[in-house]
């Protein structure tokens, strides 16, 4: 008996629509989400998350409305984030079916905002999303959808996070997002050896090596794709075989 | 069949009704006492913290009304801190009382493995499970915890393993836990849930 390793496919919506674009550049519509989250649940992912890129104000009663829809399709776990500032925006995700909460840019900006939530929420629904760049020797922090440089350290900022209550680090290597040459093993090794708690892999993945590497060399418990998902480059069934046969345990539902 | 919900204003209840919903069954949301006392069928839903859970029971004054129905013969099924909290206590708050109706105090699991354990794993059960009947021990199961109950005593249904062992799935008379979400656990949740609505 050990702990499955999660493949999570994740939507990245306009609220309503999935789109699809490299470092959000160029978004083109992907897809209707409910449609894609009823095929995942199907397929065999571990957990679906669920963005709102927009992350506008005047989005949020569509997005709120997606992530009901959404969450009312699947039989697994859901996060669900994008554009969540304060306590009543996390209720409102909850609500609306959601079992986690992801929180990116409101977090760096306000980091007491992560232990509010997790003392409403539990540590197990609030996922610290980290966008991170290489700058050097070192890997620094980017906000607003990666469009902005902050001076913090990755690992600094991750080791806080998990200490004010995060209880997962959704990791995404902005040198690899949309490159599809694979996952930065480097840095997720290094953010999951400093943290205590699960760290999602995100960015850069296409063939199935790239989650075998991620899963051993990266040191990841899961892992995390979009477009491959979405175009069909690669199925979860297929994906979670290749994986079993490699020796790295992952949950195959029949 | 109805069932009723404990719905205390935390933890994602939706999800849990959702499913139930799926399966045929009628459930109601309530948080008022008398209900709760006249209920056939009760599933109590967790997640977040053992202390917020006990405090929101004792708020609204639900613990004597559930023990009642408890001890009446409803059947009860606790789903991850609604397990945690049959028992005497937990290291999570220790200076609350559980329901005490299992021997025991629930304790973190250890720092040996990253916490929460969260993702899916598998079960050692035993033979004669009431809620695992026609679900395999290749099935995995959704969890999301970083505290758990002790393994030992003759309520243990199921185990499960992670950085220790622990209870995964209980089952005692008329009262069932089980320690991960059977409401996220796809095709085998749905036939645990369903096992627990067949229970006469």
């Amino acid at each position: 008996m050990s702990l499955a390793h999660r493949i999570i496919p994740c939507l990245d919506t306009d609220g309503a629509r999935v789109v699809k674009g490299v470092h959000f550049e160029g978004l083109r519509d992907a897809g209707n989400p409910v449609e894609l989250a009823a095929r995942y649940n199907a397929e065999g992912a571990d957990e679906l998350v669920v963005l709102d890129i927009a992350a506008s104000r005047d989005n949020r009663p569509t997005f709120i409305q997606t992530i009901s829809r959404v969450a009312e399709t699947l039989s697994i776990p859901l996060a669900a984030g994008g554009g969540i500032r304060s306590l009543e925006d996390a209720r409102s995700v909850v609500r609306a079916g959601a079992d986690k909460i992801t929180v990116n840019t409101s977090a760096v900006e306000h980091p007491e905002l992560i232990s509010e939530l997790s003392r409403e929420f539990g540590a197990q629904a609030i996922v610290l999303a980290i966008d991170a760049k290489r700058h050097g020797a070192r890997w620094l922090v980017h906000v607003r959808g990666g469009r902005e440089a902050t001076d913090l350290e990755a690992i600094v900022w991750a080791r806080r996070g998990v200490e004010m209550g995060a209880g997962e680090i959704l990791l995404t290597s902005m040198d690899k997002d949309g490159t599809q040459s694979g996952f930065d093993l480097e840095l997720t090794a290094a953010i999951s050896r400093a943290v205590t708690v699960p760290v999602i892999a995100s960015g850069g993945a296409k063939v199935p090596s790239h989650f075998l590497d991620v899963f051993t060399t990266g040191a990841a418990d899961a892992a995390l794709a979009a477009s491959i998902f979405h175009d069909r480059v690669q199925s979860i069934r297929a994906l979670k075989e290749f994986l079993q046969q490699s020796g790295v345990q992952v949950r195959l539902p029949c | 069949m109805n069932v009723t919900i404990m719905d205390y204003g935390a933890g994602n209840v939706t999800s849990v009704e959702r499913a139930l919903r799926r399966l045929g069954a009628t459930p109601s949301r309530t948080d008022r006492r008398e209900e709760i006392a006249s209920a056939e069928r009760i599933v109590l839903p967790g997640v977040g913290h053992y202390g917020a859970l006990i405090a929101a029971l004792d708020r609204r004054g639900l613990r004597q009304p559930l023990l009642g129905a408890i001890s009446r013969g409803a059947k009860f099924l606790g789903i991850c801190l609604g397990l945690q909290v049959l028992y005497a206590s937990s290291e999570e708050a220790p200076e609350l009382a559980g329901l005490g109706l299992l021997q025991g105090q629930v304790s973190q699991l250890p720092p040996t493995v990253k916490l929460p354990h969260m993702g899916w794993n598998r079960l050692e059960r035993s033979e004669n499970s009431r809620l695992l009947d026609g679900i395999s021990s290749d099935d995995y199961f959704y969890f999301a915890h970083s505290y758990a109950a002790p393994s030992s005593g003759a309520e243990a249904a199921a185990l499960c393993g992670y950085g220790r062992e622990f209870m995964a799935v209980l089952e005692r008379d008329n009262i069932f836990g089980v320690q991960f979400h059977p409401e996220k656990s796809g095709a085998p949740g749905a036939k645990l849930l369903e096992n627990f609505l067949r229970i006469t």
